[in-house]
């Protein structure tokens, strides 16, 4: 492109925040990541509350912008806390990383800046992570007496329960969602590229079935194997030579199943 | 007389005169602090906020802001969505100021992306992301005079802010939910004469009903005796609040994101960032007032230097290509296709990307896993650190000062709840 150019937000960059960084952190200090241009600071949760004020102090990140919470279900701390921050005099951005599990507490940074009460109620609301010290560890966003944490990978996107106002009880009455069809996530994975599950129909056919299914009455045998343990087929969907494709022949697998 | 005007439990003090008992019959009366709801539904709570409020008679001593009451849960939601399908949700956050949540939100992609946009869809985008502060201060300004008693001015800055829909709808066929600015440039071009039309408007009708208005309250008597020494925020408290945008300038800091950390044109843009000298809630509506002019400075500014040429990037990966294209190219076609059903992929990375929004720093953090959906897409409001912020703001003053607070923050729901 001759005329364009890139537009995102132009901030200074501090050519030596890295090692700074490390110098004023120490052994707080797990991994300095940087991606696009924005370093990432990974820390000790429990040195959070030291971090933040040396980071406040020393390097001169006024502002805490932002607490936003990410849940890698994957990982044995499965919750990332990530504090942006913000230099008002450097004009400069970072971010500060912190792991945690749901029963292991971050310690609180309301300490440091006040803005933190709200944004830490709102990551243990969304995620179940606690925060030790915070005076006020209530939901935030959810209904009064909501359960469980939303915005963590294994709550449905759907929720629990729905309510409706029922005209004989004269009031809003909660029940378990109904759905008239279940909530449907399509990938894209390509299935001929990594695609570690069973593609939608695939469980219908067994590996150990001959060929396609036919409209004759199912054959007397014991019920199929349960989907879960179904591998997915292990060769590619893909027919080199037409001697592959089973053509003509009564057993096409040639497995005499 | 039994002395009740001290009572340590009470915590209070009652003019001579008023509930006193001096019959020792009662000795043992206490004055309590007493509670009230404002809101979840009240005219001047800008939305659907409840505030518990712990009134000393008409003194406020402690406010408890409830919100989420319009939590939808937008993240969640952007989570099983494909990255352009996400882009309308945006639109809904700040409703007052769509493209103005847009911008943050495709910025963080091109960052991701580290996509090229052309030039002329950068003059664009900054041209109506004025636009839009516009129609955002309109409605604020409006909305804070009619708060605090006047109506007239609220009546004639919705005027403008029709105007400002009626050219919103003209460039993207929506009046509100534009969804127009896409990763890559825009969606599409606007035509010469609506350029013409906003350029006459900004020489014309804006500046004379604007100007009217604000002619009405900015030195009218009552008006200052609402809101000067209302609310008071200093430096420090506001940096140590997370203040942005028009709450921070108020408090005298020249911060604003469109000069220091320049996104799209704006680098090429000259405008004058104004602050305020008391960091009261006079000085967020004069900060308001004064950012309207700067916006159509800088809108005017756009209309002479922007180019001609295309208004998204050439990368089909990303920009689904023109529908005539389409007719012809069977590329063009497999792109499209492509485009609309499974979205482009984004490399895995995470960004904290932030734009000066009418209303503030309005951030997203964008967590990207390498597939077609954002992994974790963190929007960061900017009424959730200010409405934090009303309960040192309140302290000490009157019940009825509560609609200037509230509207000098300029809040609104469906961005602070999402």
């Amino acid at each position: 492109m001759s005329d364009g150019s890139l537009t995102f937000p132009r901030f200074s960059t501090v050519e030596d925040f890295p090692s700074a960084a490390q110098a004023a952190l120490g052994g707080r200090l797990v991994e300095i990541r940087q991606c696009v241009g924005e370093y990432a600071l990974h820390v000790e949760r429990e040195t959070i509350v030291e971090t933040m004020t040396i980071l406040r102090d020393q390097l001169a990140y006024q502002q805490l912008m932002e607490i936003a919470g990410v849940d890698y279900p994957d990982r044995a701390a499965r919750f990332e806390v990530v504090y942006c921050l913000l230099s008002l005099t450097r004009n400069h951005r970072i971010r500060v990383h912190v792991g945690t599990d749901e029963a292991t507490p971050v310690p609180t940074i309301t300490g440091v800046w006040p803005v933190a009460d709200w944004l830490e109620r709102e990551v243990f609301d969304m995620y179940g992570v606690l925060f030790d010290g915070h005076p006020d560890l209530r939901r935030i966003l959810t209904d009064y007496g909501f359960r469980g944490h939303p915005q963590r990978k294994d709550f449905p996107l759907t929720g629990y329960v729905e309510l409706r106002y029922s005209e004989k009880h004269k009031r809003v009455v909660y029940e378990p969602v109904k759905l008239a069809q279940d909530f449907r996530s399509f990938d894209f994975m390509s299935p001929w590229e990594g695609a570690d599950y069973i593609l939608p129909g695939d469980e219908k056919v067994s590996a150990t079935e001959p060929g396609a299914p036919t409209p004759a009455p199912a054959p007397e045998k014991p019920a199929p194997a349960p989907v879960a343990a179904t591998p997915p087929p292990g060769t590619p969907k893909t027919t080199d030579s037409p001697a592959q494709t089973g053509e003509g022949k009564a057993d096409p697998k040639g497995d005499g199943a | 007389m039994a002395d009740i005007r001290h009572h340590p439990e009470a915590g209070t003090s009652v003019p001579p005169g008023q509930g006193m008992i001096d019959t020792p019959a009662s000795p043992e009366v206490e004055i309590q602090n007493y509670t009230i709801n404002f809101g979840p539904q009240h005219p001047a709570a800008h939305g659907v906020l409840r505030m518990v409020m712990e009134l000393d008679g008409e003194i406020v001593e402690r406010v408890d802001p409830h919100v989420g009451l319009l939590h939808r849960g937008t993240e969640k939601l952007i989570e099983y969505k494909t990255y352009l399908q996400a882009l309308p949700y945006f639109d809904r956050l700040d409703y007052c100021s769509p493209l103005a949540m847009e911008h943050s939100y495709v910025l963080a992609i091109e960052k991701l992306l580290q996509l090229e946009v052309p030039l002329r869809a950068q003059y664009l985008r900054v041209f109506f992301a004025e636009l839009t502060r516009i129609c955002n201060h309109m409605l604020n300004l409006g909305s804070h005079v009619m708060d605090v008693g006047a109506m007239t001015p609220n009546l004639w800055l919705f005027e403008i802010r029709e105007d400002c829909m009626n050219f919103f709808e003209r460039a993207s066929g929506a009046r509100m939910h534009a969804a127009w600015f896409r990763p890559g440039g825009v969606h599409q071009d606007v035509p010469l004469k609506l350029l013409t039309d906003i350029g006459d408007w900004l020489d014309t009708r804006l500046p004379r009903l604007f100007e009217d208005a604000i002619s009405l309250v900015a030195d009218n008597r009552i008006f200052k005796q609402r809101n000067v020494d209302i609310g008071t925020v200093s430096r420090d408290d506001a940096i140590a609040w997370g203040f942005s945008g028009p709450m921070i300038r108020g408090a005298g800091i020249p911060w604003d994101l469109r000069k220091s950390q320049p996104y799209d044109v704006y680098d090429r843009m000259d405008f004058e960032i104004p602050v305020g000298t008391m960091g009261d809630c006079y000085d967020r509506f004069m900060v308001r007032v004064e950012e309207v002019r700067q916006s159509a400075r800088i809108m005017k500014q756009c209309l002479s230097e922007m180019p001609d040429g295309p208004i998204a990037s050439f990368d089909r990966k990303v920009v689904p290509p023109k529908r005539g294209e389409m007719k012809r190219s069977m590329e063009a076609l497999i792109h499209h296709f492509k485009l609309y059903t499974e979205g482009f992929h984004v490399p895995a990375g995470d960004v904290y990307l932030a734009t000066e929004s009418p209303k503030g720093e309005f951030g997203v953090y964008l967590v990207a896993d390498g597939t077609n959906k954002p992994y974790r897409c963190k929007i960061r409001p900017t009424a959730f650190s200010h409405l934090q912020a009303m309960d040192f703001m309140m302290k000490g003053h009157m019940l009825a000062d509560t609609t200037a607070v509230l509207s000098a923050i300029d809040v609104v729901f469906g961005e602070c709840d999402r």
